[in-house]
């Protein structure tokens, strides 16, 4: 036997007591020195791809991104209505297709350079240019000529609608009518890029180069990159070439990729964070209950629905779709399973989109849906054969197709098996068509039905159900050369009503933007693009109980 | 020694990597969905000049032959997901953070593994045997994703004592490897126990208390060494799966480890990145692998290297 010389509890009193200690010293958080120092800490959810305007795709980029840079107009957080962002000021033409946009003299790059005309023709120049490879770059495509660039059926950038007139003064001719073109111009791919520094990287249209890097990155936002830790952290410093860094709050942002839903919400509580990006679904509730003041349930521009082959028996019948839409209890998928505020989605175009609102066109009824199937023929004698529907990994889009498994075989008898692939295989299979239904979202990258209803035109790359409708073509393309808000709002709304009678998608529900946010945070406005200009935002000191979780 | 070293790289090392390459980079353009594949439909054209600028378009055999000369240089490309970072420099900023956590993991599993071994070994099939063998136990009966959280509950929520997540601070390496290591502190106590068994019981042990010495100086200078040969020859393999098995940890911590780098490669389908951490992973635990044999000739002299 040993003979214990230490006695054996020593160890353990010893770990004890430095774990009293280590905690005496870990009491001020994140959050609250963030409020004395006006930094703001933001769960950012992935390691952004790039931080270049016109290589990014993702709404985590964006935000970031979205500090660094500033496009002509950047947008109120309040109503989205345009305001005056790298142009002071703009004038319009009769016709709506040429806008002339006059810079701020005192606009500067974070090296201290001005921002002039010829840096945002450089830039659009970039986007448009085919060896680049943006994945954005038909978000220019309404400026004349600027697609014929992009395609290669020109080579001559000069011959696409921008000029830069002089040093202060931009226009840019389109090639229809966009109503919506100065809310568009607030987009990152409009963002403006010191050509210099780009240069100085390697060529114009060069893609992956070192220019974004810290020390490197040069940009005309608010704020500037100070340090970028790969995977932990990305920091910004407020930038004092910024024109209107006097009103800038905020000293510093700090961005953390955490992916994980549940770390975040424990970050959160935690005082790690003063906003997240999302929230747990099993946490809604709670959150209303105990401490409704961090949580934050904003509308959001984005319709969740299912995508229709319509070259699959028996889903090419209209009445077979319609009857699997009737039978969908929407109410009750957004009362008792999200409960985060979405609503049920009667039409396709979320409410409100640019002011325009399609009424509700669908509706639930099981026995109309019912009385359908049986005019399509399925009935007792002859089942609706079974088929599979299809969604990418997540509890939330499996709760989903559970609960509407279960409605469809309650009121129509008719059986679906469920089918969960990983995200890519899934993108694999409803790019290819080779789905009977299939889960999808869509969010809107501008302010305007637009940005929904095109989604469906023939051959358009992002319908994949294989329905054509040329008087929908028709419609659609109509608006796009219309300028008058009235009569374009109602040829979408004759597209849309067309959309929703053919039903090659079944909307289910408008998503919500759900997350906490500090009561110290203000100037987040709830907006439906998720749109937080960081010049607005500040943080305030508050009292306010701090609850836990269960 | 050396002959041992040259033989295991260029006649095992070497054949086995290329293996190992050929096998991943065909496996991996198997799966359906491409690295540029996303809900928005991507232009024909700009995914074109995609496939061009990575080199997708030429024929699979030409890929993976241009891949073979790039990698021979020491060339494992840029990601495809994250277009200005290459492949060396990601890995080259991850690893060391997994390889920190694994060490800490490891230092935690073989302190308290050989300690509750040699304690469960003293006094075999009684409490102080069963005890901390059940407690060792935990480790592997509780699976991470629910010890991790587990501890942040009671130490970064309740106690407040560490963060929940993050990398920044010295004490944030606590939870993480207490919950990766735990796991094979049983498996190392199991072995520990066993190999000392084996040792109290031979006939120089016996000679040597005979002759007088302490009991301490029987079990550490004359039982531990022969006890812990189990023990380093599972080194190897745990050391390798602490580095590379800290996915889970990693993201419920938020660690920027290479682990996550991996599993977020294969989602994205970043092929240049998943066979970067690949071929690396394969020589790292090849390396360790030889460190242990090389460890364990030092150990015991009856074992030679061939």
């Amino acid at each position: 036997m040993i003979r214990h010389k230490i006695p054996a509890h020593l160890p353990v009193l010893l770990t004890l007591i430095s774990l009293l200690f280590v905690n005496c010293l870990h009491k001020t958080t994140l959050v609250q020195k963030g409020i004395d120092e006006q930094t703001l800490h933001i769960g950012n959810q992935v390691e952004p791809q790039d931080l270049d305007p016109q290589i990014i795709t993702g709404v985590q980029e964006f935000r970031i991104i979205s500090a660094l840079f500033e496009g002509l107009t950047i947008l109120d957080p309040k109503d989205l209505h345009p305001l005056p962002g790298a142009a002071r000021t703009w004038s319009v033409s009769g016709d709506g297709r040429t806008f002339t946009f006059f810079l701020r003299k005192n606009g500067k790059w974070s090296n201290g350079e001005p921002v002039i005309a010829s840096d945002f023709v450089f830039s659009f120049k970039r986007m448009l240019s085919p060896r680049l490879g943006s994945e954005y770059s038909y978000m220019l495509f309404c400026m004349k000529n600027a697609e014929a660039y992009n395609k290669g059926a020109i080579k001559n950038f000069s011959e696409v609608g921008v000029k830069a007139l002089d040093d202060t003064t931009l226009i840019i001719s389109l090639a229809k009518p966009t109503p919506y073109f100065l809310s568009l111009v607030s987009h990152s791919s409009w963002y403006p890029v010191n050509p210099k520094t780009i240069l100085k990287f390697g060529s114009m249209d060069e893609r992956g180069t070192r220019w974004t890097r810290q020390g490197n990155i040069v940009g005309n936002g608010p704020f500037m990159l100070d340090k970028w830790h790969l995977m932990t952290v990305i920091e910004l410093k407020k930038s004092p070439f910024y024109w209107d860094h006097a009103n800038v709050k905020l000293n510093r942002l700090c961005f953390y990729p955490i992916d994980n839903t549940q770390t975040e919400e424990r970050a959160f509580r935690t005082g790690q964070l003063h906003i997240t990006t999302s929230l747990p679904l099993n946490k809604i509730e709670w959150y209303k209950a105990h401490n409704p003041v961090v949580l934050r349930l904003d509308p959001y521009l984005a319709t969740y629905f299912y995508l229709v082959n319509i070259n699959r028996p028996p889903l090419n019948d209209v009445r077979v779709r319609t009857a699997l839409s009737m039978a969908i209890d929407r109410e009750s998928i957004v009362k008792n399973i999200l409960k985060g505020g979405q609503l049920p989605a009667w039409c396709f175009t979320p409410p409100n989109t640019g002011g325009y609102t399609c009424p509700p066109q669908l509706r639930f009824d099981t026995t109309e849906a019912r009385r359908l199937l049986a005019e399509a023929g399925f009935s007792a004698t002859k089942s609706f054969p079974p088929f599979s529907l299809l969604y990418n990994t997540s509890e939330t889009h499996h709760t989903i197709a559970q609960a509407i498994q279960e409605m469809w075989k309650k009121y129509l008898n008719v059986k679906v098996n469920l089918k969960n692939q990983e995200w890519k295989v899934y993108l694999a299979a409803t790019h290819s068509q080779d789905y009977d239904i299939a889960r999808m979202g869509w969010s809107g990258d501008y302010n305007d039905p637009n940005s929904f209803l095109d989604m469906w035109i023939t051959g358009g790359g992002n319908n994949r159900t294989g329905w054509s409708n040329p008087a929908y073509d028709t419609l659609i393309s109509q608006a796009s050369e219309c300028l008058d808000q009235e009569k374009r709002f109602a040829l979408f709304q004759k597209a849309e009503n067309i959309l929703l009678e053919q039903l090659p998608i079944i909307p289910i529900y408008f998503n919500t933007n759900d997350f906490l946010a500090d009561p110290s945070v203000k100037g987040w406005y709830p907006n439906i693009l998720n749109y937080h200009p960081y010049s607005f935002v500040y943080l305030e000191k508050q009292s306010y109980t701090k609850l836990r979780s269960r | 020694m050396l002959k041992f070293i040259l033989k295991r790289f260029f006649l095992e090392t070497i054949p086995s990597l290329l293996v190992i390459a050929t096998i991943t980079f065909f496996l991996i353009r198997l799966a359906p969905g491409g690295p540029f594949s996303g809900e928005k439909s991507i232009d024909p054209q700009v995914l074109a000049q995609l496939n061009a600028h990575y080199g997708l378009d030429k024929p699979l055999v030409v890929q993976y032959v241009n891949y073979l000369a790039n990698v021979s240089h020491g060339d494992f490309g840029p990601s495809f997901k994250y277009p200005n970072r290459s492949v060396t420099e990601l890995i080259g900023q991850s690893f060391p953070v997994s390889l920190e956590l694994g060490l800490f993991a490891l230092i935690f599993a073989v302190v308290f593994g050989v300690g509750a071994g040699i304690v469960a070994s003293l006094r075999p099939n009684t409490f102080s045997d069963y005890a901390p063998m059940s407690i060792a136990m935990v480790g592997i009966c509780v699976p991470t994703f629910v010890l991790g959280p587990l501890l942040i509950l009671v130490f970064g929520l309740h106690l407040e004592i560490f963060n929940v997540s993050g990398w920044a601070f010295p004490r944030d390496r606590v939870l993480p490897a207490l919950t990766l290591g735990m796991a094979y502190v049983a498996y190392i106590a199991r072995l520990t126990r066993g190999g000392m068994l084996e040792m109290l019981f031979q006939d120089f042990i016996r000679t040597a208390r005979a002759k007088g010495l302490n009991e301490f100086q029987v079990l550490f200078k004359h039982a531990l060494k022969g006890g812990l040969l189990p023990v380093v020859s599972f080194l190897g393999p745990a050391a390798a799966g602490l580095i590379t098995g800290s996915f889970v940890v990693e993201t419920i911590f938020q660690i920027p480890g290479l682990g996550r780098f991996f599993v977020m490669a294969a989602f994205n389908r970043d092929y240049t990145m998943i066979m970067g951490i690949v071929l690396f992973y394969a020589f790292l635990i090849i390396m360790l692998n030889t460190l242990v044999d090389i460890a364990l000739t030092m150990l015991n002299p009856r074992l030679k290297l061939k």
